[in-house]
């Protein structure tokens, strides 16, 4: 596991006796470490302020007289991003004869309405009785390709004429429409939104404020680079968010935007989505995020 | 103006606005290095060196001047058929941009009074076709379409046909998001790029590949991979109104040479300009 920055760290911390490693010597290792966050896109505070975390375990007396120093910091590096990007609360609450609300939000194309189509398709198998709720009244055609979505996953979809109405009325008259179809839960697929404009965020807050969601969910791209603390601290301030989605991890990226959400928001990273198909949902596991941040 | 001491904290600052672009480890340990080289330990303007590291980006991402860029005229840079309709072939990873690019672009040719066919190529994604076909009834441009499911490089053909028939300008191919991981999707896209290439000799002429600005170093490998898939000839760096900074246009430019065109700056037709490697740079260490 973890061979090539295993084998950087060997080198950076170079020629030492048993019991010599100095302080020194494990600085310029978690130099290592550093570099290795930062081109697995972890931001840079971030990374920065993990490093000296790590570096004060580090210089314990334990590493300073192990044999072989490097396996035993990236073994420390590792447990410390586990621990960060967990525990996992996979739950997502539904109760009992009460409608539960989830509100999806993010950045533009972040992949909110497939997630939509994905969390809906989950909580069928689970035997709830989900609808869509189309309140994306901006982007061209965002209704039909939830209608498209609703009709493969087989639940129903409200929607209304986008130049007639508004997200927030959307919302709320979704929430009578699913009390009459009896459905339990009611799944909200916002349009895409820079965390920096004002008017799109009050929108939001507002349909946060008036359908009081059970889950307000981050929808993110984990091919984000060091611009994920903004938008994510930015959501979270506006929505007190109760989750992230981490989308687009079927690729090759390496997905440090996994530890900067967290870090900066402390909001858990529930699911993973890992393909464009409405079943490629999964639990999110700390421990293969930090094998793959460290480039396993 | 008294001057600073450049020393290892002062490096690191430099370091920390480099990386914050997104440029990578690797360009911004070059600067570093360098400002070091040059600069270490002495008295400097931080400012000056500022100016310094922005200079060598700028040359970076005007590379050898071989785009043509005319600040009056937005569609300088498109490389254009001598003869017969010019076909812009537009790829990328899913949902940074590129339908959205297409109409911006599209609506630019048009208002310049060229004729436009777009080819709707993503049949796999709901309602993509839906989606293009809304923004070229607002341009008011031609759109061929065919039923989802189709296979995407028929579709491109029969974009690139109609065009020649009716005597259109430019022909614009939108194409699936897809990671540069899917093989079987990657040759897909070399596959629409020959077939396009069967019906009109030379084209695609340009291949724009379209990043999302907030991408980190993924961008490196998403470059490499689309070019050897599409032959990028230029990059649509999209979504730059937000706080990313894009930076990783730099890596890419200094790795593989393919230069950014177009910057998108919002939602609508009209947000998209002329990329700029002066304001860019600007921008990307303003406030460092
Ligand atoms: N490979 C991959 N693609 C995904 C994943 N999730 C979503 N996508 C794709 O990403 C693109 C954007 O997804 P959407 O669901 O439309 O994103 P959105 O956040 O609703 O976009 P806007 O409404 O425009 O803000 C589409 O091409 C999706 O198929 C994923 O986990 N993996
Ligand atoms: N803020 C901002 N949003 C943009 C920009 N360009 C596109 N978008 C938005 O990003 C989202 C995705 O855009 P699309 O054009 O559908 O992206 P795509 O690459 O075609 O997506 P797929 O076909 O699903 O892969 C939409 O909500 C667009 O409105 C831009 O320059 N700035
Ligand atoms: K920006
Ligand atoms: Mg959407
Ligand atoms: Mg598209």
């Amino acid at each position: 596991m973890f061979e090539s920055i295993t084998q950087n760290l060997t080198d950076a911390l170079g020629n030492f006796t048993r019991g010599k490693l100095s302080e020194g010597n494990i600085r310029d290792g978690m130099a290592q470490v550093r570099k290795a966050l930062l081109e697995a896109d972890v931001n840079y505070d971030v990374a920065k302020s993990f490093c000296d975390n790590v570096t004060k375990q580090a210089v314990g007396d334990q590493v300073l007289k192990s044999l072989k120093p490097g396996e035993q910091i990236v073994g420390i590096v590792y447990n410390e991003l586990v621990n960060l990007m967990g525990p996992v609360d996979h739950s997502i609450a539904i109760r009992r004869g009460e409608m539960a609300i989830i509100m999806m939000c993010g950045l533009q194309g972040a992949g909110k309405t497939t997630t939509c189509g994905k969390l809906a398709t989950m909580l069928k198998e689970q035997g709830a009785t989900p609808m869509l709720v189309a309140a994306d009244l901006q982007r061209p055609a965002a209704i039909e390709q939830l209608r498209v979505i609703g009709e493969q996953v087989g639940v129903p979809v409200y929607w209304e004429e986008a130049g007639s109405s508004t997200p927030v009325k959307v919302c709320q008259n979704a929430q009578k429409a699913a009390k009459k179809e009896g459905c339990n839960v009611l799944i909200l697929d916002t349009a895409g939104r820079l965390h920096i404009d004002d008017s799109l965020m009050k929108e939001l807050v507002q349909i946060d404020n008036k359908l009081m969601p059970h889950q307000a969910l981050l929808v993110c791209d984990a091919m984000t680079g060091q611009d994920a603390v903004n938008s994510a601290k930015a959501f979270n301030e506006a929505l007190e968010l109760d989750g992230v989605i981490l989308t687009k991890l079927d690729g090759d990226t390496r997905g440090g935007a996994a530890l900067s959400v967290k870090a900066v928001t402390g909001v858990p990273i529930k699911y993973i989505g890992v393909g464009e198909q409405l079943d490629k949902l999964e639990p999110f596991h700390p421990e293969r995020m930090a094998q793959r941040i460290l480039g396993q | 103006k008294s001057g600073e001491i450049l020393d290892e904290a002062k490096l690191e600052e430099f370091h920390r606005g480099l990386i914050t672009t997104d440029m990578g480890v690797e360009a911004s340990e070059e600067v570093v290095e360098s400002l070091r080289e040059e600069f270490g330990g002495r008295t400097v303007d931080p400012d000056a060196v500022w100016e310094n590291v922005k200079n060598t980006l700028k040359e970076i991402l005007k590379g050898d001047g071989s785009t043509n860029w005319d600040p009056e005229n937005p569609l300088s840079p498109l490389n254009m058929a001598t003869e017969g309709p010019t076909v812009i072939l537009v790829s990328g990873v899913n949902g940074v941009g590129k339908t959205t690019s297409i109409a911006k672009l599209a609506n630019y040719l048009t208002k310049s009074g060229k004729k436009v066919v777009l080819a709707a190529g993503d049949t796999f994604r709901a309602a993509a076709v839906d989606q293009l076909t809304k923004w070229s009834q607002r341009i008011g441009c031609e759109i061929v379409r065919k039923d989802p499911g189709t296979d995407p490089a028929s579709v491109a053909f029969a974009g690139c046909d109609h065009a020649v028939q009716i005597g259109a300008d430019v022909v614009l191919v939108d194409t699936a998001g897809r990671l540069q991981t899917q093989q079987n999707l990657m040759q897909e896209l070399e596959k629409i790029r020959r077939v396009i290439n069967k019906r009109i000799e030379g084209a695609p002429h340009e291949s724009l590949l379209v990043l999302d600005a907030t991408t980190g170093q993924n961008g490196i490998s998403q470059a490499s991979k689309f070019s050897d898939a599409a032959g990028c000839t230029g990059i649509v760096l999209a979504k730059l109104d937000g706080t990313a900074k894009g930076g990783v246009v730099v890596a890419i430019r200094k790795k593989m040479g393919i230069p950014v065109k177009y910057v998108g700056v919002g939602e609508q037709l009209d947000d998209l300009q002329l990329f700029s490697p002066d304001d860019f740079v600007e921008a990307l260490l303003e406030e460092s």
